[in-house]
């Protein structure tokens, strides 16, 4: 399987990545190589196995379901680029 | 008196419970190398007054009695650890400025421990690469340079890059590292220093930046095997805000060091000897393992039959992870925000994350988001995950058979700047003996053996069964000791 510059369009828009004209046309080739060199996986007979789940076998831990954390809205906050009122602000999103 | 910089974590955590010098003397002696080695670019952060406070700290301990097992030693950390109002950037621009409002647990650890911290290390952005030529905060260099009289800026691996340099130059006597596909191992070969991946969940993940999180973890780097062993014991152990983290006590790995191998198989996989591989690295491999006959190993040939597919599977892997991690930056939380003139938060979206990362790293996240969409997911993750399992399965066979497996660490001594930074798949093939042992989440450690013949190290790794740290530190002690590796960059910096 290959790319080409629409694909590569729409995976920069999935992963929200800004792209111009000149990056899509150097990434094309870019992915298509590395691409093609994973494709090598698909000569591996995996019929018979289960994809791995986990590298160390270890139970997932239930907790008491009690408050653990909180109550450290302004640190929260501290990094914000943008913070008002006790809240992250954004661009406008409902007109 | 000696030279402080000259001494270990064993050295100075021992000189300062003796009494034959202050924490300050240690501190001030690590801050002057730090802020005289700017060449070498291995701090994003130099933090000078924390270690001189910690320094205080011990000397008031020492005089009221109350030692901790790392009082009076200073030590760097990589920038990939979040510490507390201390900027933490991951080397990337995305998270310049970023000040964490906590501790990580490793990090926490190892300060309660009574360690100072004299900067935060450079590292490749995000920890994704294996020269560090992708931080966002310039190059890191390496102190050693060719024999032959070519001074060219040479590679100090990567990810860890900043951490091999430093320790290497002597500008910490010991660091922490982490390692998601090499990133501990492959630059502490490529600089005459020791380094230990732990098995998968012995070091907490809590507060550290998150590359790919079935693989990540934590581990010591520093200029010998019972220097990587006491850092060990201060930084693994339980944590319940890590749900891979392994609930285990930690074992005493420095009190139980030994060089006696008697009884021990030592597995060498035959898959490991790639087309193209220097000499000298097939030599230093054989003197390897006359080092480990001598110490008493049986030496055994084995098999590891999926190792080719290992490389690809984890550039599936790592960047499909790597792709859900990095969606946090979103310009919203923290971080960078680039919001243009008009910008809705979709366009605020893409211009923060186009803005804020390198291009290493979007290749990644682009690679992780194309294996993971809709029509794709079975042939290439799901595919890589299977693959991933046959891996692991090669490795459980191998432990049948014996109780070790010695391999070179790279394929090649640390190559210059710039000489594969144009082509990310000649990067990615410096990880080939590394990335194996990383997706079956086994403990592995690199050591010193040799240098080329244009003076440059070259290194060994020792593999062990998981939660065998023990074992894993044993072998690389026998082989410490029979290389007598004492080599040291000429000061140029």
């Amino acid at each position: 399987m290959s790319v080409d510059h629409a694909t590569v369009r729409k995976i920069a828009s999935l992963a929200r990545i800004a792209v111009t004209d000149d990056q899509v046309e150097a990434m094309v080739p870019e992915l298509n190589n590395i691409l093609g060199w994973i494709e090598q996986l698909g000569e591996v007979d995996t019929s018979a196995v289960q994809p791995m789940t986990a590298v160390i076998p270890n139970a997932l831990r239930l907790r008491d379901d009690v408050v653990t954390d909180g109550d450290v809205r302004d640190a929260v906050l501290k990094n914000a680029p943008q913070a008002e009122q006790g809240f992250f602000t954004v661009p406008k999103v409902i007109e | 008196m000696t030279n402080l910089t000259d001494l270990g974590i064993a050295a100075i955590r021992d000189g300062f419970q003796a009494g034959d010098f202050t924490a300050r003397d240690v501190a001030s002696a690590f801050n002057d190398a730090v802020a005289g080695a700017k060449a070498l670019n291995a701090f994003i952060a130099e933090t000078p007054e924390i270690a001189l406070a910690a320094a205080d700290q011990a000397d008031k301990d020492r005089a009221a009695g109350s030692l901790k097992p790392l009082s009076g030693v200073p030590i760097g950390m990589k920038d990939l650890f979040a510490t507390k109002d201390v900027q933490t950037t991951a080397a990337s621009h995305i998270l310049e400025g970023f000040v964490p409002q906590y501790e990580s647990t490793v990090s926490g650890k190892l300060w309660n421990a009574g360690a100072g911290m004299l900067g935060k290390l450079n590292l490749d952005q995000f920890a994704m690469g294996s020269s560090n030529e992708t931080s966002f905060f310039g190059n890191v260099i390496s102190p050693w340079r060719r024999n032959n009289g070519d001074t060219a800026a040479l590679a100090p691996g990567g990810s860890s890059g900043g951490t091999s340099s430093a320790i290497a130059a002597r500008l910490v006597p010991g660091a922490t590292g982490t390692d998601t596909g090499g990133s501990i191992r492959q630059p502490a070969a490529f600089t005459g220093i020791s380094g230990i991946k732990p098995t998968y969940g012995r070091c907490s993940r809590w507060g550290i930046v998150a590359f790919a999180s079935s693989l990540d973890q934590a581990g010591p780097m520093a200029r010998d095997v019972r220097d990587c062993a006491i850092l060990l014991e201060n930084m693994a152990g339980f944590d319940p805000k890590d749900s891979t983290s392994l609930d285990l006590p930690v074992p005493n790995w420095e009190a139980a060091l030994s060089t006696d191998l008697k009884g021990k198989r030592v597995g060498i996989p035959k898959e490991y000897r790639v087309d193209g591989m220097p000499a000298e690295i097939d030599a230093l491999w054989e003197q390897g393992i006359a080092w480990l006959k001598d110490a008493g190993a049986e030496i055994v040939n084995v098999s590891l039959p999926h190792t080719q597919y290992a490389l690809p599977a984890y550039y599936i892997i790592a960047p499909a992870e790597a792709s859900s991690n990095l969606a946090r930056y979103d310009g919203v939380r923290y971080g960078l925000r680039d919001l243009p003139d008009g910008a809705n938060l979709q366009d605020m979206y893409a211009a923060t994350r186009a803005a804020g990362f390198g291009d290493e790293v979007k290749r990644r996240i682009l690679i992780g988001t194309y294996v993971l969409s809709a029509g794709f997911y079975d042939a290439y993750y799901t595919q890589a995950q299977k693959v991933r399992t046959l891996i692991a399965r090669d490795f459980d066979q191998a432990w049948e058979k014996c109780d070790l497996l010695l391999t070179p660490t790279a394929p090649s001594a640390a190559f210059g700047l710039g000489e594969k930074s144009d082509d990310p798949l000649a990067m990615y093939l410096n990880d080939v003996f590394t990335v194996p042992t990383s997706l079956a989440g086994l403990p592995a450690m690199s050591v010193p053996g040799g240098l080329d013949a244009l003076g440059l190290p070259l290194g060994l790794q020792i593999i062990g069964k998981a939660l065998d740290e023990q074992t894993v530190l044993n072998a690389s002690l026998a082989i410490e000791e029979r290389a007598g590796f004492t080599a040291r960059a000429d000061k140029w910096w």
